[in-house]
C-alpha cells in the first residue's frame, strides 16, 4: 500500500498559506514590545481623590538599580500622595530603543501616559514639543530650580526659550576606566592627553597586553565612544559648535579625531564585534584589558562584579568637561491626571526624590545640593566635577533624532570601513541635512 | 440588464467585509505610504509638503541603504537554493519508505513552525565566535571535532556578515521546501518511473528526466514563497544580529524601521517601504500572471 499525505494541492496550498502568515507574524514581533503596565500596589480606592486616582508613568527603566530607583521614587511619592495608584508603564529596551518608538506612538494616538523619561536636552524634538508637550517654565520658577541646576545644565534644557523636561539624574560620558592593578605593574599613570594615550598604549601593547577594551555590538557604542574623541580634538566650545552650527563638521579638527578614533581601534580587544560595553567592562574586571572609555553606567557594572580594582580619569583629552547624559520626565498635553503628573514631576527634581532615586540606579543628582554621604568614591568625585566642569551634552541631548540616526550611521560605518574623508564628508551631509549647517 | 440574483446578493454580500477590510487596511496603506514617501515628513508631527522622489534621491546616496541592497540579495540568493536544495534531498530521502518517516516529516518541519525570534536568539547563541578566552557553540563544535581551523567570527566578522544569517534562516525553512517537494514526490505517478527504468534510464536518470521536471511547479511556488520572506527579512536580524559590524548584516526592513521609529523620519521610511514592496513585486507579480494565464487556459 503506497502511503500519501493528503493531496499534493491542498498541502501544498496549505503550506503556502502557513509560511505567509509565518512571515507576517514573525516581522510583528520584535517591533513593539508591550508595554509592561502592573498597577503598583493600590491603596483603597475610597480614599483617592475623586476624578484622578491615578498616575501613569511611562519609562524604560525595567531592570536592575534603574527599576530600583524608580521603585523607590514611587515609594517616596505614596508616601507623600496616599491614594494614588501608580501605573508603571515602563517598556523595556536599552536606552529606550523600543520606549520611544512605542511614546511616540501613543502621542500621536491622543493617548499620553501623564509623565515619560526622555534625555534631557533636544531628544524631546522627537515628540514635537510644540505640539505635544508642556513647558514647565512655571514649575521650575516655584520650585526654584534654576538656582539648584547648573547653568550649563538649564541651558541643555531649554528649547524655543522654554523648559520641557525636569532632569532627575546625571551620568557622565567622557570617562577613562582603567585596571590599577596592570597600570601599578607597568608603572603606567593614566593618560591625560591622546598623545599620552597612545604612549601608554603602545607599552601595554609591547607586554602583549590589550591596551583599549571596546565592544560595538549593541549598534550605538560606535558614536558615543567617538563623542568623547570629539571632545578631546575639539573642546567644549568646539564640541558645543558642531551641534548649533557654529562649528563646521569639515573642520580639520574632525578629521583629526576620526584619525585617532581609528589610531584608537587598532589597540582594541579584536572581538570587539561579538561584545556590547559590558562584555568589555568585564576585560577591565578579568584584568584582560587595561583601559575603557564609557559612560559611567560603567562603575555600576564594575561595584555589581564585586570588582574594586578599577581607578578612572576624564576621558584623555576632556579634563574640565563633563559630557552629559541625563535622563528626565517631560509632560504631554491632555495627560489624564494632570495634577498628579505635576506632583510627579516636583518629586523628580526634588532633593528627596532625586537622592531616593540616584543612588540605586548608580547616577549622581541633577541638583548640587545632594547629600553626598549617600553615594560611592566614584559618584562623589563625579558630582565635584558636574559643579565645577564645563557641561556639554550627549548626541541625544544636542540634536534631533533624525540627525542623531545618521550620525550613528556614519560613524558606525567608519569605524568598521575607516574611510576619514568619506566619514567627514557625510557627517556634513548630515548636520547640512538637519538644517543646521549651511 | 439581468436583475441579480438571491445568490449574487448573499455572495457579494458575505464578501463585501473582506474586501473593504483589504481594500483600506492594505491597498489603501500601501497608497498612503506611498503618499507620504513623496513629502517632507521628517517628524512625529506630519508635514505633506510635497518635495517629489527627492527621498527617494537622498536613500540611494546613503551608504547604509547601498548596503542593505548588496546584502539582500546575497540573502534572497543563498537563502532560496540553500532551502530547495537541503528541502529536496531531505524530500527523497524521507521518500524511501522510511521507518519512523512521521517523526522526522515532523522533526524537519518544526523549525518552520518557531518564531524567527526564538530561531534568532537560539542562532545567536550558536554562532557566538566567543571571547578571546574560549569558544562557544558552533566554534566549541569545530574545536572538540579537531576542525578548529574552520573557526571564525561568524556573524560578527563583516567579511561574513548577512551569510551567518542564512545558515539560521536556511535552518528554519528548509523543512518547508522538504513538505512542499515530498508532496510533490507523492505525486509523481509510479508509472511514469517504471516506463523510464524500462527504456534503460538508471535511478539518477527518473530523477532528472521524470521526476525534476514534473516538480517544476512546486519549484517555482516554493521558491516565490521563499523569495518574499527573504526580501522581508526583519525579525530574525534583529533578534540575532542587529545590523551588524559596518552593517554587514543590516536589511532594509531594519534600516525602514530604524528610520521610521527611531530617527521619526517617516517620508524617508515610507519610500524604504515602497522600495520593498517594488523588490517583491518584481518577484510575485511575474508568477501571478503566469497562474493567471494557466488558469483562464484551464
Amino acid at each position: 500500500m503506497k502511503r500519501r499525505l493528503t493531496g499534493p494541492r491542498g498541502l501544498v496550498g496549505f503550506l503556502a498559506t502557513a509560511a505567509l502568515a509565518f512571515a507576517a507574524c514573525g516581522g510583528a514581533v520584535t517591533t513593539t514590545a508591550p508595554a509592561v503596565s502592573a498597577p503598583a500596589a493600590s491603596a483603597p480606592a475610597a480614599s483617592a481623590p475623586a476624578g484622578e486616582p491615578k498616575l501613569e508613568i511611562f519609562s524604560w527603566w525595567t531592570a536592575g538599580g534603574e527599576a530600583e530607583g524608580l521603585n523607590a521614587m514611587f515609594d517616596v511619592f505614596k508616601a507623600q500622595h496616599s491614594g494614588v495608584d501608580i501605573v508603571n508603564a515602563a517598556v523595556a529596551g536599552g536606552a529606550g530603543s523600543n520606549a520611544k518608538a512605542v511614546l511616540a506612538t501613543r502621542l500621536a494616538g491622543g493617548d499620553p501616559p501623564d509623565a515619560f523619561q526622555v534625555h534631557a536636552g533636544l531628544e524631546i524634538l522627537t515628540y514635537s514639543p510644540d505640539q505635544y508637550l508642556q513647558p514647565l517654565d512655571d514649575l521650575y520658577a516655584a520650585q526654584g530650580w534654576d538656582k539648584v541646576f547648573p547653568k550649563d545644565l538649564l541651558s541643555l534644557l531649554k528649547y524655543n526659550g522654554h523648559y520641557w523636561s525636569v532632569p532627575v539624574n546625571i551620568h557622565r560620558g567622557n570617562v577613562l576606566w582603567y585596571n590599577k592593578q596592570i597600570f601599578a605593574d607597568n608603572g603606567l599613570t593614566p593618560p591625560k592627553t591622546f598623545d599620552d594615550f597612545f604612549k601608554v598604549a603602545d607599552a601595554l601593547k609591547a607586554k602583549g597586553i590589550t591596551p583599549y577594551a571596546f565592544g560595538n555590538n549593541g549598534g550605538w557604542e560606535d558614536a558615543f565612544t567617538f563623542e568623547s574623541v570629539l571632545l578631546g580634538s575639539l573642546g567644549a566650545d568646539g564640541y558645543k559648535g558642531l551641534w548649533t552650527g557654529a562649528t563646521q563638521w569639515t573642520d580639520p579638527r574632525v578629521a583629526q579625531a576620526l584619525e585617532t578614533y581609528k589610531k584608537m581601534a587598532t589597540y582594541a580587544n579584536a572581538d570587539h564585534a561579538a561584545l556590547s560595553w559590558d562584555g568589555a567592562a568585564q576585560l577591565i574586571v578579568d584584568g584582560k584589558a587595561a583601559m575603557f572609555i564609557h559612560g559611567d553606567w560603567a562603575n555600576g557594572y564594575f561595584l555589581s562584579k564585586g570588582f574594586a580594582g578599577y581607578g578612572w580619569a576624564p576621558a584623555p583629552g576632556t579634563s574640565g568637561i563633563f559630557h552629559v547624559v541625563s535622563d528626565a520626565f517631560a509632560l504631554p498635553k491632555g495627560a489624564k491626571d494632570p495634577q498628579n503628573a505635576q506632583a510627579w514631576l516636583e518629586l523628580a527634581g526634588s532633593k528627596a526624590g532625586q537622592e531616593a532615586f540616584n543612588p540605586k540606579k548608580g547616577s549622581i543628582c541633577a541638583r548640587t545640593d545632594c547629600d553626598q554621604s549617600l553615594f560611592g568614591d566614584y559618584s562623589k568625585s563625579a558630582a565635584a566635577d558636574f559643579a565645577s566642569n564645563a557641561l556639554v551634552p550627549g548626541t541625544d541631548a544636542a540634536a534631533n533624532p533624525k540627525w542623531i540616526t545618521a550620525y550613528k550611521d556614519v560613524v558606525a560605518l567608519f569605524v568598521s570601513k575607516g574611510d576619514v574623508a568619506a566619514a567627514q564628508t557625510a557627517l556634513q551631509q548630515a548636520c547640512v541635512d538637519a538644517g543646521v549647517c549651511k | 440588464m439581468r436583475r441579480p440574483t438571491r445568490d449574487r446578493l448573499v455572495s457579494l454580500a458575505l464578501l463585501a467585509p473582506s474586501v473593504i477590510v483589504i481594500a483600506v487596511f492594505v491597498y489603501g496603506f500601501i497608497a498612503f505610504s506611498g503618499y507620504a514617501s513623496l513629502t517632507r515628513w521628517d517628524s512625529l508631527m506630519p508635514d505633506f509638503t510635497f518635495v517629489g522622489l527627492r527621498n527617494y534621491e537622498r536613500l540611494f546616496a546613503i551608504p547604509r541603504f547601498q548596503i542593505d541592497l548588496g546584502n539582500i540579495v546575497t540573502f534572497t540568493g543563498l537563502f532560496i537554493p540553500i532551502c530547495l536544495i537541503v528541502g529536496f534531498l531531505l524530500a527523497v530521502l524521507l521518500d524511501q519508505r522510511v521507518r519512523g518517516e512521521n517523526l522526522f516529516r515532523s522533526i524537519f518541519l518544526f523549525p518552520m513552525a518557531i518564531s524567527a525570534v526564538v530561531t534568532g536568539v537560539a542562532w545567536r547563541w550558536m554562532l557566538d565566535p566567543g571571547t578571546a578566552g574560549g569558544a562557544h557553540g558552533v566554534n566549541a563544535l569545530l574545536d572538540g571535532a579537531g576542525l578548529g581551523f574552520l573557526k571564525n567570527g561568524w556573524y560578527t566578522d563583516p567579511a561574513i556578515g548577512i551569510k551567518a544569517v542564512v545558515i539560521a534562516a536556511g535552518w528554519q525553512m528548509s523543512g518547508y521546501a522538504m513538505a512542499m517537494y515530498l508532496a510533490g514526490l507523492r505525486s509523481v505517478p509510479q508509472e511514469l518511473r517504471e516506463a523510464a527504468r524500462i527504456d534503460g534510464a538508471g535511478e539518477l536518470g527518473v530523477y532528472r528526466h521524470v521526476v525534476l521536471p514534473l516538480l517544476r511547479p512546486i519549484t517555482l511556488s516554493a521558491a516565490i514563497i521563499l523569495g518574499q520572506i527573504a526580501l522581508n527579512l526583519f525579525a530574525l536580524v534583529v533578534s540575532m544580529t542587529g545590523p551588524g559590524p559596518g552593517f554587514s548584516t543590516d536589511v532594509p526592513a531594519l534600516f525602514m524601521f530604524e528610520t521610521t521609529f527611531r530617527a521619526s523620519n517617516f517620508a524617508q521610511g515610507a519610500a524604504i517601504a515602497m522600495l520593498m514592496l517594488v523588490l517583491v513585486a518584481l518577484l510575485v507579480v511575474p508568477y501571478l500572471i503566469h497562474t493567471f494565464r494557466h488558469e483562464v487556459r484551464a
